[in-house]
């Protein structure tokens, strides 16, 4: 029973790693701000075109690919360490990058 | 001021002898008028990319063009109107619609890679003409505030609207 008591505990404890946060990015006239963001794995992503176009956040390794509407929100949970570069569908030349660290 | 427009139209066609009114000082319902003029001509242009284009990405790059210059104008008529501004006909707007029918005829007459290239070389260049004139002249001319505010979104995007057609053209060769 105990056994059990300390297992269930540890496998709480493994499931809830530091919080995770909510990382925002702003699309504004063509540009994606802040162009390069360091984040953890769990943390999510949270992008705010506030352009009246249609933007979208790809990742060119496939990982996401985020639409977002004029002046919508849209989000991603990171699940896997490593650098991702992103850009727009629509506009190429709007390009940003993610670091994930464990 | 009007006279470096002028000149910047007269290099883009230079086969055409349009006269311009020159030393006319521009008001808000022109400048109106002309930035949405600007917005349709590249609508057409683009139109016309999308059924004659043989490239993807010339394609894809006509297909943007129509959804952001859409985007772009609407927000202009919706200020207009907020304002209570008629946009009104000018020499500007007449020389940049000739200009933009004659390059839509002569486009009209090319096919496949030939066409792609020559629609994007224009995109390069209209682009320039507009986003110049855009910084150079409508942007300080216009004495509303919103207006200027719009004209000088509406340049931000048309900047990022001219890399990409570089960037396409670089792909092209």
């Amino acid at each position: 029973m105990r056994r059990i008591a300390l297992a269930t505990l540890l496998l709480a404890a493994a499931c809830v790693p530091a919080r995770a946060a909510t990382i925002e990015i702003t699309m504004q006239n063509l540009e994606i701000s802040p162009t390069v963001v360091s984040a953890k794995v769990g943390d999510t992503i949270e992008w705010t075109n506030k352009d009246v176009l249609l933007h979208s956040a790809t990742a060119r390794n496939g990982d996401f690919d985020v639409n977002l509407p004029p002046k919508k929100t849209g989000s991603v949970v990171l699940k896997k360490v490593g650098t991702v570069d992103y850009y727009c569908r629509y506009h190429p030349n709007m390009k940003a990058t993610i670091d994930v660290a464990p | 001021m009007f006279v470096r427009l002028s000149t910047a139209i007269a290099v883009i066609c230079l086969s055409s002898s349009v006269a311009l009114a020159q030393g006319a000082k521009l008001t808000d319902p022109q400048i109106a008028h002309i930035a949405y003029t600007a917005g349709e001509i590249d609508i057409k242009a683009a139109k016309q990319a999308i059924d004659k284009a043989s490239n993807k990405e010339v394609k894809q790059f006509a297909q943007d063009m129509v959804r952001d210059h859409e985007a772009v104008n609407k927000q202009a008529l919706d200020l207009v109107k907020k304002l209570k501004v008629t946009p009104e006909d000018n020499d500007t707007s007449k020389a940049l619609s000739k200009q933009a029918s004659d390059k839509l005829a002569e486009l009209g007459k090319l096919k496949g890679v030939a066409f792609d290239r020559a629609y994007i070389e224009n995109e390069v260049a209209y682009h320039k003409t507009v986003n110049g004139a855009l910084e150079t002249q409508l942007i300080p001319s216009a004495s509303n505030a919103e207006l200027k505010g719009l004209l000088q979104t509406g340049l931000k995007i048309f900047q990022g609207h001219e890399q990409h057609a570089e960037h396409v053209q670089g792909d092209l060769k």
